[in-house]
């Protein structure tokens, strides 16, 4: 049997509501449940609406901000108590970040070649040769020192910065690898580069992959297992394929119906605009109720559950009621 | 008026660095011609650091050292004819001038257009109020209302700083910015990514909605080929510095001639397809020292002899189909 690594539980985030509706305050994580197991690595992806939570959730995962409510553990151990030195050490070269925005990973005063080797640095003391570690890492993304070395953070493109910081991610060769958007400033190919990536790390390193993005066909094509999230919520979390192409939620169905196909014949859609920013995250009941087509009253009043629905757990009344 | 609202004509531009008295040019920008229709969508795709946004720098003037032009002209044919026309070699003055009333750009990573210390409302006055002929603030401020109401966006977010306000919605209010003037030419690189598939469906059919009914010229930058896909008529494929392919839509992808757009548009994901799909093998060049002949040569199936020996011009194939590629038949 394999193990719980990472076990994520309720957890939940709060903030404050800037500028529109002061003084009140929204859960842009809300009671969020899923895990990761030691010896069965996977690639879990999570989609979901702009502002849905995503960011906020990897940031708790990483350490980056407290979680307000429900905890965190990697391997049984609450991620509120790593202390020290010793300990933030561990856990970085156990969970790994790579941002969504590369131009904010990177110091602009300093040297690419610097900071990769730094980074090696840090985490083998003791390498005699870190210029190989760090040769190796990005070889994997498609780049090498004497390409990009000896440049600054923006001589390089869009693309070039991002494959930078994934490489710069795998040198500890990190258990669990939070992926925030990573290709969404790559171009097509390379994308499929990157995902690819993403598979042979799984199969050689044992890596999971928590992988955020607005991209569903190369979450389709490299995801295990699949998170949908909307407003704070997974609504609707199982196998990959199973619910994109057979999508059971009302809004996991909005978002496969909205999603393009790069085709030119693809068909036009109508959509109904969200709600203003703010109202939505504050409203009673279930937060997708009034763009959802298949609402009932209660949806108004009632925040729906968490149940099990065959390969999936889903956060939807339809499914609630017997 | 011509029918061409601009034309490109073999424009060279490298970026000119030093480091260590080491003297190094990265040969960008390689040739580049093409020009644009009024009332069109034209896409860009390519390789990323292929040039795509050294381009548009470019094209709207704004580029600084160290990227300097090595040769070629952008002209455009605004139809105000008072505006100055040669943006490689306009004044700031003129080029501010020409901003948002008769170009506008938003560039990569465009959030930053808007001044994150100011309301919504200030940035409206800042760069529309001048180009608007509408002397009264209430009314230039009612004229905003209004537009914002067609893009179906509140009045309350003029009163917003941009912090507020979610991605889409930002996406949103830079385009109203970008077309409130009803420029003859917007610009713009990656407008949807990072926006959810629903919000990008919305800011798309936006944009399709306004060019509709302003008819004006739309220059689109993305990686994102589905987006191209529903939007463009047509598409220019970049690689390394230079335009590599162009034509219309359908034909870029049901009848991709240059290798490397073959690759692009056989690699696409698609949802319910899970058969396994290769990156492009090899090195993307290094403009510092790119290799010898076509630039594609070292990751192309098909290379031959010549093609590391002389760089293939574009040829045009069909109806509005130009291609840089001397197999260009082969499969
Ligand atoms: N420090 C903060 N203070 C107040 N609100 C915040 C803060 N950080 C994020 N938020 C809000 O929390 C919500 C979730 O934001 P988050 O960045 O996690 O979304 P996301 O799913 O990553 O969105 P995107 O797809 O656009 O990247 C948003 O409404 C955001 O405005
Ligand atoms: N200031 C600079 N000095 C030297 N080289 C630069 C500079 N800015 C960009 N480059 C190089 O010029 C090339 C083109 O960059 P550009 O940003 O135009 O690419 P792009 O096609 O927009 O890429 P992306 O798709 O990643 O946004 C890249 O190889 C990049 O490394
Ligand atoms: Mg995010
Ligand atoms: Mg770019």
């Amino acid at each position: 049997m394999s193990q719980v690594q990472l076990s994520v539980k309720n957890a939940v985030k709060e903030y404050r509501l800037g500028g529109l509706i002061s003084g009140t305050t929204f859960r842009a994580v809300n009671e969020v449940n899923f895990e990761l197991y030691t010896g069965k690595p996977e690639v879990f992806s999570i989609i979901g609406e702009s502002g849905s939570g995503k960011t906020t959730l990897s940031r708790m995962i990483l350490r980056l901000i407290k979680n307000d409510g429900g905890t965190i553990e990697l391997d049984g151990k609450d991620l509120n108590r790593i202390k020290g030195r010793k300990g933030e050490m561990d856990f970085m070269s156990r969970v790994q970040p790579i941002f969504q925005n590369p131009f904010e990973t990177f110091n602009p005063l300093s040297r690419v070649d610097r900071y990769l080797l730094d980074t090696a640095q840090h985490f083998f003391p003791d390498d005699p040769d870190p210029e190989k570690r760090v040769e190796e890492a990005l070889e994997a993304v498609g780049l090498s020192l004497e390409e990009i070395g000896k440049r600054y953070p923006h001589e390089l493109s869009g693309g070039q910065l991002q494959r930078t910081s994934i490489a710069r991610a795998i040198i500890p060769k990190p258990e669990i690898l939070i992926a925030d958007e990573p290709v969404s400033m790559i171009d097509a190919s390379l994308r499929m580069s990157i995902v690819n990536l993403f598979s042979s790390l799984k199969e050689r390193f044992d890596t999971s992959i928590i992988y955020i993005t607005h991209d569903l066909a190369t979450a389709y094509y490299v995801s295990d297992r699949i998170a949908i999230m909307h407003r704070g919520i997974f609504v609707e979390q199982g196998p990959a394929r199973g619910i994109l192409e057979n999508p059971r939620h009302p809004y996991t169905k909005l978002l496969v119906r909205a999603a393009l196909d790069p085709s030119p014949d693809a068909e036009d859609f109508d959509y109904k605009p969200s709600r203003f920013e703010g109202e939505e995250f504050t409203a009673k009941g279930c937060l997708f109720a009034d763009r959802c087509e298949e609402a009932g009253n209660e949806c108004f009043h009632v925040l729906p559950c968490e149940v099990e629905l065959e390969d999936r757990i889903i956060r939807c009344l339809k499914y609630n009621i017997k | 008026m011509s029918q061409n609202v601009l034309s490109v004509e073999q424009l060279n531009a490298v970026y000119r660095t030093e480091l260590y008295g080491i003297k190094r040019e990265v040969k960008v920008i390689n040739d580049i011609s093409l020009t644009l229709k009024r009332d069109e969508v034209f896409g860009i795709a390519g390789e990323s650091g292929s040039g795509k946004t050294t381009l548009i720098k470019l094209l709207s003037g704004t580029h600084r050292a160290p990227l300097t032009v090595l040769g070629g002209k952008v002209s455009y044919d605004f139809e105000d004819r008072d505006a100055c026309t040669d943006v490689l070699n306009c004044s700031r003055a003129d080029l501010d001038s020409i901003r948002w009333k008769n170009l506008s750009y938003v560039m990569q990573g465009s959030m930053n257009v808007l001044n994150p210390v100011r309301k919504i409302h200030k940035s409206f006055i800042d760069f529309a109020y001048r180009h608007m002929d509408i002397p009264d603030k209430d009314d230039f401020r009612e004229a905003v209302v209004t537009y914002l109401a067609k893009l179906r966006l509140p009045a309350e977010i003029l009163n917003s700083y941009p912090h507020e306000l979610s991605g889409g919605m930002r996406q949103r209010v830079i385009i109203a910015l970008a077309t409130i003037c009803n420029p003859d030419v917007i610009v713009a690189d990656e407008p949807t990514t990072a926006l959810d598939v629903v919000v990008q469906r919305e800011t798309l059919n936006l944009i399709r909605e306004i060019q509709g009914q302003q008819k004006n010229t739309v220059l689109l930058i993305t990686h994102d080929m589905a987006v191209h896909a529903n939007i463009a008529d047509r598409i220019g494929i970049m690689y390394a510095g230079r335009l590599v392919e162009e034509g219309k839509t359908r034909d870029i992808f049901y009848n991709p001639s240059h290798p490397y757009t073959q690759h692009l548009i056989g690699s696409l994901p698609r949802i319910g397809d899970s058969s396994h799909k290769e990156g492009l093998k090899g090195n993307p060049p290094n403009l510092a020292s790119p290799p010898t002949g076509c630039p594609f040569h070292p990751r192309c199936p098909r290379a031959k002899k010549e093609c590391s020996e002389r760089n293939p011009a574009m040829e045009m194939i069909g109806d509005e189909h130009r291609v840089a590629c001397y197999y260009h038949g082969a499969k």
